[in-house]
């Protein structure tokens, strides 16, 4: 017998299966590329792994939490979209004022500008 | 005393039908939406300390630094524990979609094992790093750090406790409509948490040990 | 140890901490200052006059069960609004105060004032009167009109609701406590960062301030999330969301915004109190701190709070005027996507509080731009609501001379503020008087003219009789030549270099300006005066002034369609809408009251563990501002068993019988029959 709530999706096995296996797949990579000093460029390999981040978001959004646009008319994944948009807004506007106060107003950043490029 | 008319006439701005047949249809109750809500607003909390250690992740104040203090390979296993957890919580979920109390209370108690086996790998490592001296006292990397983290563990906390008190309530009063509410509430907070723990690993012990 | 700007001695760094009694001692009474003492005096001889009345008239048990328990927002609503009002009181007295003082030391003596002081009463009026003034009003309103327009019987989450209105208590009694027990913040509303940080502020007035917004600030974010899933999933059937009254709409767009924004709030004073209890280094001075992280972060979220504060007052101005007008509002569409772009646009304009901070050029130029566009969508509400008066049939009642005192008032603050949004003008004009008379000025003339609006609007809702109209007008006069006396010398200050927070002056050159300031701020205290005069007249001669139809204003929108007062459960049957001013087509079209065939309605019980809850965590709050740790870690437990205690608690809701809405149902049918003779 069923007891279904309406509202929150419930999956099937199927999909909780398929969200484990390629949860472990995208951890996998990333953890290797740093575990295994495999990428000389870090820039790059922080790409990634912010990529593959990102990507196993997506597929915990999905198959585990089962985000739809049919649950409360839409309203879960309105809601969803206006958080991620403002957390873009909150951390890359974050990031660039903080740098920019930085640069103009920390007296030891020249210092420790110089010292990073020592390296 | 209305007439027939007058009935149909305040039928027109008034719901006059049952009640009860409207209600369940129309009136689900709105706990998921308001609890889907609420996890946007801790995600938005989540994201201000993600932008705290994002400006001050890097001033170690001439202490240690990610690469010297971060045990990758433990918070692998961490890791793991966590979206094992993540899964467990998606079986027990499948079970009381089933009616099937036992199997639910079973996952459930999986996942809170999985649960705490995060909890202390974390436990361990922060008082690894306080021996070390490596407090949130000593630099704003450390600051930041302990407290992403630690609000993020604070949360695992108090989802354990809760997955306790919910094992107990089912217990008691097996799989009512409350009930099952209240394990889809924590459902989501689970996955969740186990979706903020992505974005920790990545960006504070994965990029911190690299760059 | 005392300083010279602390002659007491409470700033200490050196206070030992007694494992019993934390911090406390006999010295935190503020035996050494005669205002303060004489206001406590006073105080306690007021409270234990009110408390004896209520005793003598056998009160309590009514207070309990009919308001303090009650989860009925209708009753909350009016709980907000008297909060909001108690406290009004009291940040105004701060205002008088300083004021006073100013136009004194501005005219060569000392003043009655020393700085220490002077800091710490410009700190509680802006904190008092943003979280604990306009917020509750805010909150109040939305709370008590919202789900009687949407044809709701209550809010999604009545138990939270209750929770929610007792913890914003709990802040606003620790910050009362403050003026007796310790002391308060000086560090500004905002408490910058490091000053208010351990080293420069080592005094509990700090805590006090922290841990009444950290309480106050749950409740609201919680209420944030009650209202908006209340729209979203209570609206009565046929009402779309382009056929929401704009109060609705409005209320909708704000309670997304407190969700949206009052967790940046949480986290940042989280961090701040990390700082203080903890000694982390988010934004102290040395090992990697930075200070002007603070800043960011806690305009992230000031700047969208105070579209918070006006947005339900733009709602509230939508409502009044097409009801005394007699027309339909002029463009709906356009006002609910202004709205909506405001609540947008609010997330991307917030540097401009620190265009002195020195992030440079073009970071100030993006912020600078973003803010003079926000200012469109408001231009367009405006002219929207001309528009709605044009060519209509106005009714110049009290709550209409309060929106004509708006429109002028805020078109004149918002032109000031986009003369600050111009980069380079900002860097003569910050931290200026001109900036204190720009946000008084879109602060009073927005929410304080709109609370009052509100209230004389909806008070026969309310309460059942209308408030009558002579001291109405004498309480809107003086407040509208207040302001203007109040505020306009501060421009002028401003522009002359005057700097805003400085109690002392060497220069009298100013002082016919302060003068005339305190003047006006007489005058708003003599419109306060006639606002509680218009309140205790109308109670006395509220059969005159009674309200029995339920439709004093000829309204447009459902509230009206029900009694005054609406019954607890508010609609015996839920209504149904099919345009826009649903209960103005109910009238046009002809409607008939159902008056049979009631069946019973599931409403929730009242509970105390909001009460309990919330006395608990000012306790626990208490105790950790005082470092009392071992009464605050029992509290928190205390707080922690008392609320999993209430999750096993299943009996929430009853059923009231039909017969028992039928009674009340035909108490109505029988007064809108004498209505009708």
């Amino acid at each position: 017998m069923s007891n279904q709530v309406e509202g929150a999706g419930h999956g099937s096995l199927h999909s909780y299966l398929v969200g484990f296996a390629l949860s472990v797949i995208l951890t996998l990579i990333p953890f290797w590329l740093v575990l295994g000093d495999v990428m000389d460029n870090k820039v790059w390999a922080v790409v990634f792994i912010f990529t593959l981040g990102g990507l196993q978001m997506l597929v915990h959004i999905h198959y585990f939490l089962h985000v739809s646009l049919k649950v409360d008319e839409g309203w879960q994944v309105m809601s969803m979209v206006l958080t991620i948009l403002l957390l873009v807004i909150v951390l890359a506007g974050s990031i660039w004022v903080m740098f920019n106060l930085d640069e103009n107003m920390m007296p030891a950043h020249d210092q420790i500008e110089r010292a990073r490029s020592l390296k | 005393m209305m007439t027939d008319s007058a009935v149909n006439d305040a039928g027109k701005f008034y719901v006059l039908e049952d009640p009860h047949h409207e209600e369940a249809h129309a009136h689900e109750p709105p706990t998921m939406l308001g609890f889907w809500v609420y996890l946007m607003s801790d995600c938005l909390i989540f994201g201000i300390l993600f932008a705290v250690y994002a400006v001050l992740g890097q001033n170690y104040a001439a202490g240690p630094s990610p690469a010297d203090l971060f045990d990758i390979e433990m918070i692998l296993v961490a890791t793991f524990a966590l979206l094992f957890s993540s899964v467990t919580f998606g079986f027990a979920v499948l079970r009381m979609d089933r009616g099937d109390l036992r199997g639910t209370l079973l996952w459930l108690v999986v996942t809170g094992l999985f649960g705490a086996a995060f909890l202390y790998l974390e436990y361990k490592e922060f008082s690894h790093l306080w021996h070390l001296g490596a407090t949130p006292m000593a630099s704003a990397f450390l600051s930041s750090f302990f407290f992403l983290v630690g609000t993020h563990g604070l949360h695992v906390t108090a989802g354990s406790i809760w997955l306790i008190v919910l094992l107990v309530q089912l217990s008691q009063r097996g799989l009512t409509p409350a009930n099952t509410r209240r394990v889809m509430c924590l459902s989501l907070f689970w996955h969740f948490l186990d979706l903020i723990w992505i974005g920790v690993y990545s960006l504070v012990y994965l990029t911190g040990v690299l760059l | 140890m005392a300083t010279s700007s602390d002659p007491h001695g409470l700033t200490s760094g050196g206070v030992d901490i007694h494992p019993f009694w934390g911090k406390l001692s006999w010295d935190v009474f503020p035996f050494y200052d005669p205002i303060i003492l004489s206001t406590f005096i006073g105080v306690v001889i007021l409270g234990l006059a009110v408390v004896g009345a209520i005793t003598y008239y056998r009160l309590w048990g009514y207070l309990w069960t009919e308001w303090f328990t009650s989860i009925d927002h209708k009753k909350i609503g009016i709980m907000y609004m008297v909060l909001g009002l108690i406290m009004l009181l009291r940040g105004f007295a701060d205002a008088l105060l300083m004021r006073g003082h100013q136009a004194m030391a501005a005219s060569g003596s000392e003043g009655y004032l020393n700085a220490h002081h002077y800091d710490q009463i410009f700190t509680a009026h802006g904190v008092i009167m943003i979280f604990f003034v306009a917020m509750p009003f805010v909150t109040g309103f939305m709370n008590y009109v919202m789900p009687l327009q949407i044809g709701a019987r209550d809010v999604a989450f009545p138990f939270l609701n209750n929770l929610s209105f007792w913890l914003t208590v709990s802040g606003a009694i620790l910050i009362m406590i403050s003026l007796f027990v310790g002391e308060f913040s000086t560090a500004g509303w905002l408490a910058y960062a490091p000053y208010s940080g351990l080293e420069y502020s080592p005094s509990v007035g700090m805590d006090y301030y922290l841990w009444a917004l950290n309480i106050a600030g749950v409740g609201t974010t919680l209420s944030g999330i009650n209202l908006v899933v209340t729209i979203v999933k209570m609206r009565a059937p046929g009402m779309t969301y382009m056929r929401m009254p704009i109060f609705t709409w409005t209320a909708l767009c704000t309670n997304i915004l407190i969700v949206a924004t009052f967790p940046v709030l949480a986290a940042t004073l989280a961090l701040l109190t990390a700082d203080r209890y903890l000694g982390t280094h988010f934004f102290t001075n040395e090992l990697g701190g930075n200070p002007m992280m603070y800043v960011n972060l806690i305009w992230i979220w000031g700047h969208p709070e105070v579209y918070i504060l006006i947005l339900p007052i733009f709602g509230i101005f939508s409502e009044i005027v097409p009801t005394f007008t007699g027309k339909r509002l002029f463009g709906y569409t356009s006002m609910v996507y202004a709205t909506c772009v405001i609540m947008i646009l609010s997330y991307i304009v917030w540097l401009h509080h620190f265009f002195t901070m020195g992030a440079g050029a073009n970071v100030n130029s993006f912020f600078g731009i973003t803010t003079m566009i926000i200012s469109i969508p408001t231009g367009a509400k405006i002219f929207n609501w001309l528009f709605t008066m044009y060519k209509g049939r106005i009714r110049f009642e009290t709550p209409m001379l309060w929106v004509m005192g708006f429109m002028l008032t805020f078109v004149i603050g918002g032109m000031t503020g986009v003369l600050l949004a111009v980069p380079p003008a900002d860097y003569v004009l910050h931290n200026s008087l001109f900036l204190i008379a720009h946000f008084h000025n879109v602060i009073i003339g927005g929410v304080v003219f709109g609370v009052f609006a509100g209230i004389i609007y909806w008070w026969p809702k309310a309460f059942g009789f209308k408030l009558e109209p002579f001291w109405g007008k004498i309480s809107f006069w003086c407040w509208l030549i207040g302001f203007y006396l109040a505020f306009m010398p501060l421009y002028v200050l401003g522009l002359m270099g005057v700097t805003r927070r400085i109690s002392q002056f060497e220069d009298t050159f100013y002082s016919v300006y302060f003068i005339i300031a305190l003047i006006g701020a007489l005058f708003v205290a003599a419109g306060i005066g006639a606002f509680l005069v218009q309140i205790v007249q109308s109670i006395r001669k509220r059969e005159e002034l009674r309200d029995v139809t339920g439709d004093p204003w000829n309204g447009r929108t459902l509230e009206w369609s029900t009694s005054s007062p609406p019954p607890y459960y508010n609609f015996a049957f839920t209504p149904r809408v099919y345009e826009i001013d649903a209960f103005a087509q109910m009238k046009r079209e002809g409607f008939t009251r159902p008056t049979t065939g009631f069946v019973p309605i599931h409403m929730p019980h009242s509970t105390a563990t909001g009460v309990v809850l919330a006395a608990i965590l000012t306790v626990m709050g208490f105790a950790l501002i005082w470092h009392v740790f071992w009464l605050a870690a029992a509290g928190f437990a205390a707080a922690l068993l008392y609320g999993i205690g209430h999750t096993f608690n299943y009996d929430r809701d009853y059923d009231i019988p039909a017969e028992e809405i039928r009674a009340i149902e035909d108490k109505r049918s029988a007064q809108l029959a004498q209505a009708a003779e």
